[in-house]
């Protein structure tokens, strides 16, 4: 039944659809227009009606984060744009802004408008240095234009590459200029966020998709999505497919759709396992083709939405290897204030690469899936607990595979067999 | 009173004040959670996740276990710890085992062995043995993050305890965590040492071996020390301390817990600075001065009575230093009066003044102003007194407040120091020797806590100023001396115009008490000699006999005169070591230091520091019991054998009901004028200087701050000097020269500390306020 529903990326293929000239011409900065004529909390009540969820991985409605915000408390109140994108196959903020960054400022407008803010900050993964060129050009042209400047000011930040500052309150640590780690809740940044003031983090998705809203209204926006998960999402297609990239669809789609339309798994192959979005949510297999992709659905099938990144995996791949990349990559980002995700990433890596060896008997994997249950809800932030899922899903899918590489004595996959140059030759 | 809250733990209720965390609502049950980042002055972080209960709250439970260390109790909260709740007591030992994995658990020579929080609660909550088969972090152990204090990263469990007190409690935050993940560590700045007064509380309060004392490294296993609760000789904050003794040498100090007086916290220099007990050239024997002028041992019977004979040949007086404890005191005074007969006596070996005197009989002596006057306080005034080098623990209950709730801080003097800027209190700059007229101009309230220092005396007309803001305003008023013993001294009437018990010696009823007390016939009345008026009474001739303890003549700025005055009188010395009085003395008897005797200090607020001896079996006596010893040899009873017969003696005594002594206003003198190339000089003693209590301890000397001349950017722009040009201050005594730093201070200022490496100024210069000095470019 579904098909692709470009909102956001609607103008991507055009040439110049990140310049202010190209994004108005669809009519571009207009929403801002008229949102600064309408009362904020009509604002805030149009972005609660429309049932725009954060599209960051949490999926929590984003009116309702702007609602907390106190109101006629005499301090300045801050939008803070997340866009510190790093977690392995997370990949639609990068080519978002990358093709059309003014639908980020002008949503900042609105936001600022809104939950009655003068500034707002955009944090930027500071390894992307085409798309912070790009948003610093559109955020000068935009000052140039006049639009930014008269009521609202947009800093630009840029991180020092650390995943950590993903997380919204480790950000704002390193936004003020303190090493990023995550800060203990309460209070939480809606009370005293950025420099200690009413703050609201968004990701860079969320805030751009509510010029739409505002445009066309909460209604048109509900009648797009499922019941419970509104509108429409990039979803970042990778790995073993003919044509990867972004694929913008009414949230529920499923994988079996999207796969459909990015011409499927690469050819004389077949699906063997996929995350629903990024490497923190739990695996999914080709079981799983027909999960709705929304909050509600994911969730249901034991996994999470988290960024819509699905990195797809054809039979070549061996699991526990790819598990144990992700793995290092968690050690190497804890960010070190707690201990189970500090010691027990470090912990992990070792269990792991000596099971991709084919080292180590049966136990170990009891005694790894034990490490997950004293790491996952144990840890201070959720980069713990991400950094257990792909481990706990693979033995759950897969546990049959890792005992194959104890059994025998190896890994028995060729790792050249997965590779996309494989067959290429010398 | 607060409101309270009733939560249910492991089954069992407790009611503790809102706000209260979990984990110290646990406590109140005696429900101990294991724990390393939580402490209780210290904000909560939550970092170490070992301390994870299952809470529910009205029949809603945590999907996961939460950190009892940064939850508050909430009406219809249950809790269920690990000795209930199987899932947070697996929590718990899984933290625990992921604690160790990178841990060295090189406990069998490591210094916290045996005192480890790490190592009990591992014992307690941990699995026994690891699952670990891996490779462990390995860092260099140890690296040192300031000359006294070691860090070995191997052993951190990153609990940031160290930071936050750093940052917190003493706004120093030289340290800081740097990296990510399992290679985070403790780190400095580049090129910046861990240089904090508070150092030392990091080491305490580490849960593990990371951080070392330089001078405890290696010395001993806790098990094998005695620890003696005592308190702090240095200055008079009055920290409560532990000493920790093995085979009666004294190897570690701690800060004791006084929650109305140093908490938990003391300085480094109370931590460290005890060597010069075990100093190689303690006074040991008895010595007196032969016939060709040489110091030579001599049996007690001998020495003490070539003492009372020479103390009977001349009229005579007393000076005590301002460290003897309040009992030693007492017998100096009660000595003074009875044996002597005089009221030639004072404790005040430093620059003092007859303005001091009697703001002392006035004002000081009896005073309750506290430490929980500066929490409630609306403001603090600091009138010749920088709390962070002179009383440091004064500085970090101003700090607290200041911190929770911007207590406002004014300083009246002539160089803004680091605790001002820490403090970020008003500054108001004076010229030196003006203090008195921006007193008077001060606003206060009957809120308001004024804390004067004793360096006000050297600033004419300060100290009625000060009287005269505080009777106008109604605000409270503590003075703060620097020594632990003076405040003692003042209650014991060591000093010429106060009897025991702030008694004025004017006061014909106060020597009836104290004559009839002590029995003796009557106490003179005039009002005794000052110092200053002893020395020229012995230069002049008229005293000829000395009893001198625990003074530095060196002290003052009339210390030509006071050399000169040992050298013409007969001087009998009480010391511990030899000084420029023994180097002068007919008679030298060795006393016990604080940590040989037992006794107690009045602090600032006149709060009793009592402490037994922390060497048991010293041989080494009391000021108190010689003083008894010499008495006896000339025929009159002190009747104080003992600390505690002088101690039940005292509150015997009591303290004066009748009228204070009453307070002549002394005027503020003109400021000298001054050509271009002189200056007022302005100093004060840093915490961490050339004291002698701090010899033999290199370790804690090498955090001492850098020895400079402070001048102001005019006058630096005139004298075309920079940062690190040299300065040369002198006077007809003498000179320094030091390196110049340019900084806040008033334009007719110049600043050097009094007592520093390369600056001793009363030594160098003889002066060390609002004197004019001569200041060019070296």
């Amino acid at each position: 039944m579904t098909k692709l529903a470009p909102v956001l990326s609607a103008h991507w293929d055009e040439k110049d659809s990140f310049t202010l000239e190209g994004y108005k011409r669809h009519g571009g900065y207009k929403a801002a227009q008229k949102a600064l004529t309408m009362d904020p909390d009509a604002i805030i009540q149009l972005v609660k009606d429309s049932g725009l969820r954060g599209r960051g991985g949490a999926g929590f409605p984003t009116g309702m984060k702007w609602g907390f915000i106190p109101q006629g408390d005499n301090k300045d109140h801050y939008l803070v744009v997340n866009a510190d994108e790093s977690e392995p196959g997370t990949c639609k903020d990068t080519p978002l802004l990358m093709a059309n960054p003014h639908v980020l400022i002008e949503g900042c407008i609105i936001a600022c408008h809104a939950i009655r803010a003068k500034h707002a900050f955009i944090y930027i993964r500071g390894e992307v240095t085409h798309v912070v060129r790009r948003v610093n050009q559109a955020i000068a042209d935009a000052y140039a234009a006049g639009i930014l400047g008269n009521g609202v000011d947009v800093v630009l930040h840029v991180g020092a590459g650390a995943y950590i500052c993903g997380e919204e309150t480790a950000l704002l640590d390193s936004l003020e200029g303190f090493r990023g780690q995550p800060r203990l809740r309460p209070p939480f940044p809606a009370i005293a966020g950025l420099y200690a003031r009413p703050t609201v983090v968004n990701n860079v998705e969320s805030i751009a998709s509510v010029p739409a809203i505002v445009m066309n209204g909460a209604e048109w926006y509900q009648s797009m999505g499922t019941e419970k998960s509104k509108g429409t999402t990039l979803y970042s297609l990778s790995g073993h497919v003919v044509n990867p990239g972004q694929f913008e669809a009414p949230l529920g789609v499923t994988l079996r759709e999207i796969l459909d339309l990015a011409g499927g798994v690469r050819p004389g192959h077949r699906l063997k396992f996929w995350t629903p979005g990024g490497s923190s949510t739990p695996l999914f297999t080709d079981a799983h083709l027909d999960v709705p992709l929304d909050y509600e659905g994911v969730a249901a099938a034991g996994s999470m939405l988290g960024t819509k990144a699905l990195q797809i995996f054809d039979e070549t791949t061996c699991v526990v290897r790819a598990v144990l990349r992700w793995t290092e990559f968690y050690k190497h980002e804890s960010c070190g204030k707690c201990t189970p995700c500090r010691e027990g990433t470090w912990w992990l890596v070792q269990i792991l690469r000596d099971l991709e060896d084919g080292k180590g008997t049966e136990a170990d994997l009891a005694k790894l899936l034990d490490l997950c249950d004293n790491i996952m809800g144990r840890s201070f932030c959720a980069l713990g607990d991400g950094a257990t899922s792909p481990i706990t899903s693979s033995i759950k899918y897969f546990r049959d595979e890792y005992i194959a590489h104890l059994t025998n004595g190896a890994c028995p996959f060729d790792p050249v067999a997965s590779t996309l140059f494989v067959g290429a030759g010398a | 009173m607060s409101e309270m809250i009733t939560v249910v733990i492991d089954g069992f209720e407790v009611s503790v004040p809102k706000g209260t965390l979990v984990i110290r609502a646990a406590e109140q049950l005696g429900i101990q959670i294991p724990r390393f980042c939580d402490h209780p002055l210290l904000d909560p972080v939550g970092a170490c996740r070992q301390c994870l209960v299952d809470i529910e709250i009205n029949g809603r439970a945590f999907p996961k276990p939460q950190a009892s260390c940064t939850i508050p109790v909430e009406t219809g909260m249950i809790v269920k710890t690990q000795l209930t709740s199987p899932v947070a007591d697996k929590a718990q030992r899984g933290v625990m085992e992921l604690l160790l994995v990178n841990h060295p658990l090189d406990c069998p020579v490591c210094d916290k062995g045996g005192e480890c929080p790490l190592q009990n609660q591992a014992m307690s909550n941990g699995q026994g043995s690891s699952r670990f088969e891996g490779v462990k972090r390995t860092f260099e152990k140890p690296i040192n993050i300031s000359s006294q204090v070691l860090l070995d990263r191997e052993r951190c469990v990153l609990c940031a305890r160290c930071t936050r007190f750093s940052e917190q409690i003493a706004s120093d935050p030289f340290i800081t965590l740097n990296e990510r993940g399992a290679l985070q560590q403790v780190g400095i700045y580049e090129n910046k040492p861990f240089e904090s007064y508070f150092s030392g509380n990091t080491v305490q309060i580490c849960p593990v071996g990371a951080l070392t004392g330089a001078a405890y490294r290696f010395r001993a296993r806790p098990f094998d020390l005695v620890s003696t609760p005592s308190a702090c000789e240095h200055c008079a904050s009055g920290c409560d301390m532990r000493t920790d003794v093995r085979r009666g040498k004294t190897l570690r100090r701690l800060a004791g817990e006084d929650a109305s007086v140093n908490e938990e916290w003391n300085c480094d220099k109370g931590r460290w600075a005890f060597k010069y007990v075990t100093a190689v050239d303690r006074l040991k024997v008895p010595m007196i001065r032969n016939d060709s002028g040489e110091l030579v041992e001599a049996s007690w019977p001998e020495a003490l009575a070539v003492a009372a004979a020479g103390l009977k040949s001349a009229k005579a007086a007393v000076l005590v230093g301002g460290r003897a404890t309040h009992e030693d005191a007492y017998g100096y005074s009660k000595f003074a009066r009875v044996v002597l007969g005089t009221n030639d006596i004072d404790f005040r070996s430093r620059i003092s003044s007859d303005e001091e005197r009697q703001f002392i009989a006035a004002r000081v002596v009896g005073s309750s102003t506290t430490y929980r006057d500066i929490d409630k306080a609306d403001q603090v005034l600091l009138v010749g007194f920088e709390p962070e080098e002179e009383s440091p623990i004064v500085f970090l209950r101003i700090n607290k407040q200041y911190r929770k709730r911007a207590l406002k801080v004014v300083s009246i003097g002539s160089k803004e120091s680091i605790a001002v800027d820490k403090l970020k209190a008003e500054f108001v700059k004076v010229a030196p020797g003006q203090e008195a007229a921006a007193i008077a101009a001060q606003k206060l309230t009957d809120k308001s806590v004024i804390l004067v220092g004793e360096r006000a005396a050297e600033s004419a007309g300060a100290l009625s100023a000060v009287a005269a803001l505080a009777d106008s305003t109604g605000a409270k008023l503590a003075w703060i001396p620097r020594r632990a013993g003076e405040r003692g001294a003042i209650e014991a009437g060591a000093i010429g115009n106060l009897l025991p018990g702030g008694r004025p010696v004017t006061d014909a009823a106060a020597r009836v008490d104290i004559a009839a007390a002590w029995g003796t016939d009557s106490i003179p009345a005039e009002v005794g000699r000052s110092t200053s008026q002893i020395i020229d009474a012995v230069n002049a001739g008229q005293i000829g006999a000395l009893l001198v303890g625990g003074v530095d003549p060196l002290d003052g700025d009339n210390n030509q005169a006071a050399l000169s005055a040992l050298d013409k009188a007969f001087v009998l010395s009480l010391e511990i070591a030899p000084s420029a009085v023994t180097a002068r003395a007919n008679v030298v008897l060795p006393v016990a230091a604080v940590t040989e005797k037992s006794g107690s200090y009045l602090n600032w607020e006149g709060r009793a520091r009592s402490f037994d001896a922390a060497v048991a079996d010293s041989l080494n006596r009391s000021d108190l019991r010689i003083l008894s010893m010499i008495a006896e040899e000339m025929g009159i009873s002190l009747n104080l054998g003992t600390v505690t017969a002088a101690a039940k003696e005292i509150a015997a005594l009591g303290t004066w009901d009748g009228a204070r002594a009453t307070f002549n206003s002394v005027s503020a003198r003109p400021q000298p004028s001054l050509n271009s190339d002189q200056a007022l000089i302005t100093s004060w003693r840093r915490l961490l200087d050339l004291g002698t209590l701090q010899e033999g301890e290199e370790h804690l000397a090498g955090t001492a701050r850098r020895t400079v001349a402070v001048i102001s950017p005019k006058r630096a722009e005139a004298m075309g000097v920079v940062d690190g040009d040299q300065l040369k201050i002198s006077t007809s005594q003498g000179s320094v020269t030091l390196s110049a730093l340019v900084e806040n201070i008033h334009d007719d200022a110049v600043w050097a500390p009094r007592n520093s490496r390369g600056s001793q100024l009363l030594v160098n210069l003889g002066v060390a306020h609002g004197a004019v000095v001569t200041v060019v470019k070296a």
